[in-house]
């Protein structure tokens, strides 16, 4: 199963990026084969309006089908629950510990964005 | 004759200045407030025949009985505004830009505009004077939490006299508020303040209506309270210095209360009267 998680870097050691629309870039974790892939999300951490639509459409069109990261907004949020996607908050740590708190079932899935739209 | 008074800091005195303007004139004018995020020449004003409408956009509706998900709408939507994911197709109007495209490219005509309001219109007339000189007044407000001001500002600016004078206060900044305001004016006054943040300001709202291709002129507002940088700069540039107005604690007050500069300082009444014809004469 692929998960997209927000990340600041492009490997697993990197820390958590705690925006969805606005991260620095989704390392699409393949949990099964242990792969890695970055998508990179510069276009949209420099965009005015729209950021967390087209991020999330972004990690929709790479085929994740869970996303970790430390907020989501309520754009972002409609698009990934269309997409049938759930979206689970992590506090913050690297990339490979959200991985592993997911794993073992120790992040909670969210019913409802959590922050408002352009919250940083 | 349509001026626009426009300035790249905010706060520099536009509103002070057009409403100043309009107020000396012996002539029929029109005042028109497009600084839609935050319209205040009417605190200034005392209006009269006062009539609100709502200002509206299309945005798209999306018929699911139609539409049959193959995403020409979304490829085609360049601000994001529609979504496609799977077979499911949303349209987020906060992003709309009103182009109409989506419901071109849409293959099976799901896609209809409605109307959407972003704002108010306001139009009336002003009865500072007795004297027997008719303004006409109209002003935007962009509703709290809209993103587009230039469909507003539009409206507002449809309102300009095909004959006569129009005078336009325009929003800061030399961002789209500004140059929509700015855009098709003849002439554009631009009020700063004698700072370095005031110059700066002023050199890239200089730059923008240059490349508008719209002459300008420079009124230097508070003009003892800096130094003579805004002078050299204009000097070099060639662009006129329509008119300097000191600091004087008499407009400060003045202001304070709502009254116009022309009101509180009476003897600025015949250069903002001249103003018109000195700029004409200043046209290339």
């Amino acid at each position: 199963m692929k998960i997209a998680i927000t990340a600041s870097g492009k490997t697993l050691d990197s820390i958590l990026d705690l925006r969805f629309g606005r991260a620095a870039g989704f390392i699409l974790f393949d949990t099964d084969s242990g792969s890695v892939a970055y998508i990179d999300n510069t276009q949209n951490l420099e965009a005015a309006q729209g950021a967390g639509i087209q991020a999330a459409q972004h990690v929709v069109n790479a085929g994740a089908q869970a996303v970790i990261t430390g907020h989501t907004g309520p754009k972002a949020f409609k698009v990934l629950q269309a997409a049938k996607i759930p979206v689970f908050l992590a506090k913050g740590g690297t990339v490979a510990e959200a991985a592993e708190a997911w794993k073992q079932g120790a992040l909670a899935e969210i019913t409802e964005a959590d922050v408002e739209g352009h919250w940083v | 004759m349509i001026i626009s008074v426009a300035s790249g800091k905010g706060g520099t005195g536009k509103t002070t200045v057009a409403v100043s303007l309009a107020l000396s004139q012996k002539v029929p004018v029109t005042l028109l407030d497009c600084d839609v995020e935050e319209p205040n020449a009417a605190l200034f004003l005392q209006l009269v025949d006062r009539s609100e409408r709502a200002v509206t956009v299309p945005v798209p509706v999306i018929d699911e009985s139609k539409c049959i998900a193959c995403g020409e709408c979304a490829r085609f939507c360049e601000f994001n505004a529609i979504v496609h994911i799977g077979t499911s197709v949303m349209a987020f109007h906060e992003l709309c830009h009103s182009c109409g495209g989506c419901a071109l490219v849409c293959p099976t005509q799901a896609i209809s505009e409605v109307q959407s309001p972003i704002g108010t219109l306001l139009t009336a007339r002003v009865a500072n004077r007795p004297e027997k000189r008719s303004i006409t007044f109209a002003q935007g407000t962009l509703e709290v939490g809209k993103a587009l001001s230039p469909p507003v500002i539009r409206e507002v600016r449809s309102l300009a006299a095909p004959d006569g004078l129009t005078i336009i206060d325009c929003p800061p900044g030399t961002s789209c508020p500004m140059s929509t305001a700015v855009s098709g004016t003849d002439y554009v006054v631009l009020v700063t303040e004698p700072t370095p943040f005031g110059l700066h300001d002023l050199r890239l709202a200089v730059e923008t209506v240059r490349k508008m291709g719209i002459p300008c002129g420079v009124i230097i507002n508070r003009s003892t309270s800096g130094d003579g940088r805004v002078q050299k700069y204009c000097a070099k540039q060639g662009i006129p210095v329509l008119m300097e107005i000191p600091e004087d604690r008499k407009i400060a007050e003045g202001y304070s209360r709502g009254l116009p500069l022309v009101e509180c300082a009476s003897e600025y009444r015949s250069d903002f009267a001249q103003l018109p014809e000195r700029i004409t004469r200043s046209m290339p």
